[in-house]
């Protein structure tokens, strides 16, 4: 080895690179990985709070524009279609902020991120894990200031807190299931606008063709049939229902199908992805 | 680990990874001792970077066997995962995040307290010169302090064994400088280190053993002295006064010293193997009485660039030392 290049510069700093020899603490649980990962997700939220500018900047615009706009048309009044609107647009919210955490593990992957972790000795789902719980805070930030726009433009919950409460419950167990659909993506395509093209295309025929915006009495028929059993049309009704206090067992389980599916036959996909990578 | 060991570092037998029908590795054996810089050379393509990939766990082999630091890699990958580290040829951090962000979560990930990650993020930093840079979100680093970085972050536990790839690809010369620096620091502290390169210069300066990696196969592997050996003990180099007649200058040499002889027309320089100091001053004679004028001529040790000139363009030729 020649030393003669490294003397001359040696003086500055002459212990570069020099570092003690440092052994493994206790093996961490999995859960105390999991953690990490979220508490990564909210450095993300401290140092980039642009994205949460993404996040609401649709919905506030969908709720404004709908109210005001078409509401009288579609509902009588805009007070009234607000009243059934404001639970459809959360859940359009969430939908599409799957999207973003799609697009946030194809940029760390991208970014060559996920070989570090993979090649530590870590619980093999805790950066998934972390994705979810970043997940649940932009969910719930975004949605709570859709209702409190919603709240202010005079939307009334029937069921009072405890059913806004409910309603987020329900709102977060759906958003984690639609989740899986963009963590495949994000797994899959190498481009993070890619994920987000193929997401929205894919989301926003979902979304439209669903009770979210009007209900389907006036659609031809073969749409009424599609919306009956849209997903996110038995999960708007559900949200309906639980903020209104009128909300049946039947209801909750027939929105939680999806969700419940999604995750069973998705999860193991993921997995097996994020192995072979 | 400065005790006797029984296994070397990594012992990598008969290594095969396809992708798309086109084999990335083709077979590929390979012996790194403990705490040693070994290189693994090659052009872009040569399947450096899936190799490393696999002896990483981050792709599984199609055949062969491996172990690392004693663990197999495919019977015990968490145990390959707690013995090494690997830093990446794209910085493997989070850009959003500041440095100290980064290191300590990953000192969390390992298993650190609070405090004791905040500590180990803070010697990491002192000790890569990043310590004014801590507080800085890591999108807003230069190239050499991002490449420190992340050689920092695969040292929060020192590992057994350290994969480089292609550290110091886009850094420029003083970065690259403070780069080798570390890299010799890391195996004078004992940590085994695998690196892949496409610069010559960067695996005769830093390595003890080179492996040359050619369309996925090992075309050599020995010191760098043993690969300038293997092509022959001398090197003539020549640039001609007037590049016009490399041609008919190169054709002279060949048959004068009975070489092939390697050349770049830029310059006007050629290169060819003489066995001895009268065999090229004969062909030097010869030159001149073809009316060829020499500008400057040495006869040296062949460079490492012209063994991997030699090696990769005539597959005849075997050199392992």
């Amino acid at each position: 080895m020649s030393e003669a290049t490294t003397d001359r510069s040696a003086r500055e700093t002459p212990a570069l690179g020099q570092v003690e020899r440092v052994e493994r603490p206790r093996r961490p649980s999995a859960g105390q990985n999991a953690l990490v990962f979220g508490w990564r997700a909210v450095l993300k939220f401290v140092h980039v709070p642009e994205q949460l500018f993404d996040l609401i900047t649709t919905p506030i615009m969908f709720t404004l524009l709908f109210t005001f706009v078409f509401g009288g048309a579609l509902a009588g009044t805009p007070q009234d279609y607000l009243q059934f609107f404001l639970p459809g647009i959360l859940v359009q919210t969430v939908t599409f902020n799957a999207v973003y955490s799609g697009m946030g593990l194809s940029t760390d992957l991208e970014k060559g991120l996920f070989d570090r972790f993979r090649s530590l000795p870590i619980w093999p789902l805790a950066p998934f894990a972390g994705l979810m719980v970043g997940d649940i805070l932009r969910h719930l930030i975004a949605g709570l200031i859709i209702l409190t726009i919603g709240l202010v433009l005079g939307y009334r919950p029937e069921a009072g807190v405890p059913g806004v409460v409910a309603a987020f419950s329900l709102l977060i167990v759906i958003a984690l299931g639609f989740g899986w659909i963009f963590l495949v993506l994000g797994l899959l395509v190498r481009t993070p606008m890619t994920v987000m093209t193929l997401g929205f295309s894919f989301l926003f025929p979902l979304v439209f063709a669903s009770n979210v915006m009007v209900q389907p009495d006036t659609m031809p028929g073969w749409l009424q049939t599609i919306v009956a059993v849209n997903p996110v049309s038995l999960i708007t009704t559900a949200m309906r229902g639980l903020m209104a206090g009128s909300a049946s067992w039947g209801d909750l389980a027939l929105a939680l199908i999806a969700p419940a599916v999604l995750t069973v036959t998705l999860a193991p996909v993921v997995l097996a992805l994020y192995r072979r990578r | 680990m400065t005790d006797a060991a029984p296994t070397p570092a990594i012992e990598a037998r008969g290594l095969r990874k396809s992708f798309g029908g086109v084999e990335a590795v083709a077979g590929i054996d390979l012996i790194v001792p403990r705490g040693a810089i070994f290189a693994v050379l090659g052009p872009n393509g040569a399947g450096k970077t899936t190799m490393m990939r696999m002896l990483a766990t981050l792709a599984t082999p199609d055949a062969g066997r491996a172990t690392i630091m004693g663990h197999d890699l495919s019977a015990d990958p968490q145990g390959v995962r707690a013995a090494i580290a690997m830093t990446g040829q794209f910085a493997s951090l989070d850009e959003d995040l500041t440095g100290r962000e980064n290191l300590v979560m990953l000192s969390l990930l390992w298993g650190f307290g609070w405090r004791g990650a905040r500590r180990r993020a803070t010697e990491l930093l002192a000790a890569f010169d990043l310590a004014d840079a801590g507080g800085k979100r890591v999108k807003d680093y230069s190239g050499g302090m991002r490449r420190r970085l992340d050689i920092a972050a695969s040292l929060v536990v020192t590992p057994g064994v350290l994969f480089l790839d292609e550290p110091t690809t886009g850094l420029d010369p003083g970065a690259r400088q403070k780069v080798w620096r570390i890299i010799r620091g890391l195996a004078r502290s004992g940590v085994t280190i695998l690196l892949t390169t496409q610069y010559l210069e960067e695996a005769d300066q830093l390595a003890e053993r080179i492996a040359v990696i050619d369309r996925g196969r090992k075309i050599a592997e020995g010191t760098s002295r043993e690969l300038k050996a293997a092509i022959g003990s001398g090197m003539l180099h020549l640039t001609l006064a007037d590049p016009a007649v490399l041609d008919q200058a190169s054709a002279l040499l060949a048959a004068r010293l009975g070489e092939s002889v390697q050349r770049s027309p830029e310059g006007g320089k050629l290169s060819v193997p003489a066995r001895s100091s009268a065999a090229a001053a004969a062909a030097l004679t010869a030159l001149s009485e073809a009316g060829i004028e020499v500008a400057d001529f040495s006869l040296g040790s062949p460079s490492l660039e012209e063994v991997f000139f030699a090696l990769t363009h005539d597959e005849t030729r075997e050199a392992t030392a």
